[in-house]
């Protein structure tokens, strides 16, 4: 595993570069349904950005043009200074769905091995760590031989996130990867998530509806605004987070920055 | 632990008894009824026909073996192929598709004279009758099988650049399994219903030739054993392939 985030953001740039993007769907007409516009981002690598918006902002379709799952409409997009469809097949970018979406007829070691199976060909980036090491890492050593179907909700979504690490991804891309569990679960996947962060300062882009979630996850919030979908604000919360992004839910700065992201989102409804 | 067994042992009793009761009803009934002997031969009489004339009922059920085999095969290869050539071409898939539904209307038994008189009276029409009648709920199953990969599984797969060729064998074929073995269990009977239609028709060896001959005859204790044979060998291909179903799963559970 590679050191601390804060040495590999001091040592790389851009991780996802956007100017002037504008995504959305190609409709039947020849005409295309704008889901969001004018995005200028610039990502570091290293860097915990949280997205927090309301349905229907392009959230998720931010994250999916960064995968390529998605062209853009208009505007440049660069992946670590590559075309999106460079970097993901390279293994540079890694994708965790809300839904885990494990193959039920494979074991849960198995399906962490997927990524080793299929689409190795433009791969350069070394796998430094076996599907064992990464189940422990994710609680799940025990596990590793069961099927997805004798897992819970929050146990499916761990080996989900191993199976996204094994690539030695750049960006980790998390598409609300505990929108579907309860508190207490998602409070504690949470913190695993920050403790994997910590230790591969791995790039994660993290979209959510939760307000706490961001704060406590986000180095950075990236506010949406929906009809049109735009960029509202780019909260930096590393002022009140300090270096590794450790602050309790609790902790007075951490109640006014949600309180400031509420009024923000509230905001857009009047 | 015993109660469980002697129960699961009752429960696996249970069909014995009613097919056992099913014939002492028809064995009783029939000189109840005054039917004669040459309309609806006894129990007795059938297992008589089966002990006395195995190994010329036997010398006819082998062709039957061989030609629903071969259907079986053929029918659900070609019906695998053309599903895997559906599912990568909408083109191929609608210009076709709508010609084999209407084929698939025709009655086997209106199919069948068209291909005897077509391909003769050797084994070839009779195979070829067996793999149509295998061919379609083969086709229908493997289409939706291979089609049953969800939005989410094909975007892990993209994201992960996966070929078109692994998507296939990592995703779209162990997801079509379950419909395929069912699609083989249907075969399995079907086939041997294509195979003596088809001897029906036109052959002097085979057990559906062995039951037209003993029909016109009035030989009704032999039509008797022949189709006896001729749902044991249904039964035997269903078996097999419930087996080869079961050791499959279990060996991907292992």
């Amino acid at each position: 595993m590679p050191g601390p985030g804060g040495d590999r953001i001091a040592a790389r740039g851009a991780s996802i570069e956007a100017r002037g993007l504008a995504i959305g769907y190609p409709e039947v007409d020849g005409r295309s349904a704008i889901v969001l516009s004018d995005v200028d981002l610039m990502v570091e690598q290293g860097d915990f950005l949280a997205i927090l918006g309301p349905s229907g902002c392009g959230k998720s379709t931010l994250l999916r043009v960064v995968a390529d799952l998605l062209p853009p409409l208009a505007g440049a997009i660069s992946v670590l200074g590559m075309p999106p469809a460079h970097a993901r097949s390279r293994r540079e970018v890694a994708f965790v769905f809300q839904d885990p979406t494990l193959l039920p007829w494979r074991t849960v070691r198995q399906n962490v091995e997927l990524p080793l199976q299929v689409g190795r060909e433009n791969v350069t980036r070394p796998v430094e760590a076996t599907s064992d090491e990464l189940l422990a890492l994710v609680g799940l050593a025990e596990l590793a031989d069961r099927y997805p179907d004798q897992l819970s909700g929050g146990q499916r979504q761990r080996v989900a996130i191993a199976r996204a690490l094994l690539c030695n991804p750049s960006i980790l891309l998390m598409d609300e990867p505990f929108g579907a569990l309860d508190e207490i679960t998602r409070d504690r996947l949470n913190d695993e998530l920050l403790a994997i962060w910590r230790r591969t300062g791995t790039t994660i882009l993290f979209v959510t509806h939760s307000i706490m979630e961001a704060v406590y996850l986000g180095r950075r919030v990236l506010v949406l605004a929906a009809d049109p979908g735009r960029v509202q604000e780019i909260v930096d919360l590393r002022p009140i987070k300090g270096a590794s992004a450790g602050l309790s839910r609790e902790a007075p700065e951490a109640v006014a920055a949600m309180a400031r992201l509420r009024q923000l989102l509230a905001g857009q409804a009047s | 632990m015993r109660g469980r067994d002697s129960s699961r042992a009752f429960a696996a009793a249970l069909p014995a008894l009613g097919a056992a009761s099913i014939i002492l009803v028809w064995w009783v009934a029939l000189p109840l009824f005054g039917v004669p002997s040459f309309i609806v031969p006894t129990p007795p009489a059938v297992a008589a026909k089966l002990a006395g004339e195995w190994r010329f009922l036997l010398a006819n059920a082998l062709p039957t073996v061989v030609e629903s085999l071969l259907g079986f095969l053929f029918g659900n290869l070609i019906a695998i192929g053309l599903a895997i050539l559906f599912v990568y071409s909408r083109h191929v898939r609608a210009a076709y598709f709508p010609v084999i539904l209407f084929f698939n209307t025709i009655p086997v038994l209106a199919l069948a004279p068209i291909i005897i008189l077509i391909f003769g009276l050797g084994l070839l029409p009779k195979i070829i009758i067996a793999a149509i009648i295998c061919f379609f709920p083969t086709l229908v199953n493997m289409v939706r099988g291979l089609t049953l990969a969800t939005p989410n599984e094909l975007e892990l797969m993209h994201v992960l650049s996966a070929s078109k060729a692994e998507v296939f064998w990592r995703l779209r074929a162990p997801r079509s399994v379950p419909l395929l073995f069912t699609s083989l269990k249907i075969a399995a009977t079907t086939c041997v219903i294509g195979a003596v239609v088809g001897e029906w028709i036109g052959s002097n060896q085979g057990l559906g030739a062995l039951i037209i001959q003993s029909t016109f005859n009035y030989q009704s204790d032999r039509l008797f054993a022949a189709v006896f044979l001729a749902s044991s060998l249904a039964l035997l291909f269903f078996g097999v392939v419930a087996l080869a179903e079961r050791w499959f799963i279990r060996a991907r559970l292992a």
